[in-house]
């Protein structure tokens, strides 16, 4: 084995075990690097107490209830197997739609809803011109027995 | 001399630097061909987004801007290797010409994802996997280029600095897998090697400007790296040679 091989080997061996090291410390950060939690997470307890933390899903269908003030806003986070009340007051982000996704930043209020000081709406990945989203839809509604569309623009 | 066509010629910073300099207005007109095209397609071709309007064409930045920064760093690490392994002159001076441009990508990146988070997602900044390990991205780049230049003997910076990017890769599958591994408000991937999930043009358009991205990323480099071999190699006779054919 010539010296140079050694060398390539050894920066090999060096970036393998770098990256063993990498994976076990993410994995162990698991739960700290996630930006959100499910309202399935806080379900089984896993929200932090009496600390602000985000949870994160899909803005529930029809749930969505605006005050007379326009600002005083109230919905459900869905994460389709648990549901979770959310109370804000603001500006909601252009984004943000019944059956989107949807961020809040806040605190779990005593009657067990959560009371949200910053709402982020999250899209997906998808980009297409609307009337592609909307073929999109229709199709998908008349698959699904012609339920309501749900990619509608 | 052997016949056959010897590639290793051109690790010789006296023949990689007239090649080099041949190169570089191929690369350049490249780059604005394919940028013309990107942009055209992008901005006129493209249609509206369903979800964001008009607002998701900053994608056409954003995103060969994000891949350049991640591509580049790989790049880094790769001539680093070799420069540590085979005690190459030139890969040193390869992985410094890159690091502006490499950082100069993460930072476009990021810029560019503030401008369209704030409208989109309603937030210029959040702590998510994604955009801090990006940042950290940036921070590898500014962290190379000071050590590098902190170092007084350039061999001794290249192999300090080569060090600090081959530690540092780890950090590119993590940005690249961060949206799959962890909740993150940024979405997961539009394209892979497999699948897209954008239309066909707005797809040609972010392509086209990644190649634009690219081969702007080459010329750059290129002009850098005969600047950093005259600079590095001023004592020898090659550069004076160069030196005196261009003062005629």
């Amino acid at each position: 084995m010539k010296s140079r091989h050694k060398k390539l080997a050894l920066i090999g061996g060096a970036l393998a075990i770098i990256g063993i090291i990498a994976a076990l410390v993410l994995n162990a950060l698991n739960s700290n690097i996630a930006l959100y939690i499910s309202p399935t997470d806080v379900a089984e307890g896993k929200a932090p107490q009496g600390k602000a933390f985000r949870i994160g899903g899909l803005v529930k269908e029809g749930s969505l209830q605006r005050q007379a003030d326009g600002v005083t806003i109230a919905f459900v986070v869905t994460d389709t197997a648990k549901d979770m009340t959310v109370h804000y007051k603001g500006i909601l982000p252009d984004l943000f739609k019944e059956g989107k996704g949807v961020v809040a930043q806040g605190k779990m209020a005593a009657d067990g809803t959560f009371t949200a000081s910053e709402v982020l709406a999250k899209h997906d990945e998808n980009y297409m011109p609307p009337e592609a989203a909307k073929a999109v839809g229709d199709a998908q509604a008349k698959s699904a027995g012609a339920e309501k569309p749900k990619a509608s623009y | 001399m052997k016949d056959r066509f010897n590639f290793y010629r051109f690790a010789s910073p006296a023949t990689f630097y007239p090649l080099a300099g041949a190169l570089i207005p191929f690369f350049v007109a490249i780059s604005v061909l394919f940028g013309l095209a990107g942009l055209y397609l992008g901005m006129l071709v493209a249609p509206t987004d369903f979800q964001q309007g008009e607002g998701y064409r900053i994608i056409f930045i954003h995103v060969p801007a994000s891949w350049m920064s991640m591509f580049i760093y790989l790049v880094m690490a790769f001539w680093a290797a070799i420069g540590l392994a085979f005690n190459t002159r030139l890969s040193g001076m390869m992985a410094q010409a890159l690091a502006p441009t490499g950082a100069l990508m993460a930072f476009i990146s990021l810029w560019t994802g503030a401008l369209w988070g704030k409208p989109m997602w309603g937030a210029w900044w959040v702590w998510d996997a994604r955009l801090t390990s990006e940042l950290i991205l940036l921070f590898l780049y500014i962290g190379y280029m000071a050590l590098t230049a902190a170092i007084d003997d350039a061999r001794r910076a290249d192999k300090a600095g080569g060090l600090l990017l081959l530690v540092g890769v780890v950090n590119v599958p993590i940005i690249y897998f961060s949206v799959k591994w962890w909740n993150t408000l940024h979405q997961g991937s539009s394209v892979n090697l497999a699948k897209s999930s954008m239309a066909q043009t707005m797809l040609w358009g972010m392509l086209l400007m990644a190649m634009c991205f690219w081969m702007y990323s080459i010329a750059v480099a290129l002009m850098r790296v005969r600047t950093i071999m005259l600079e590095r190699e001023r004592n020898t006779d090659w550069v004076k040679a160069v030196l005196e054919g261009e003062g005629k």
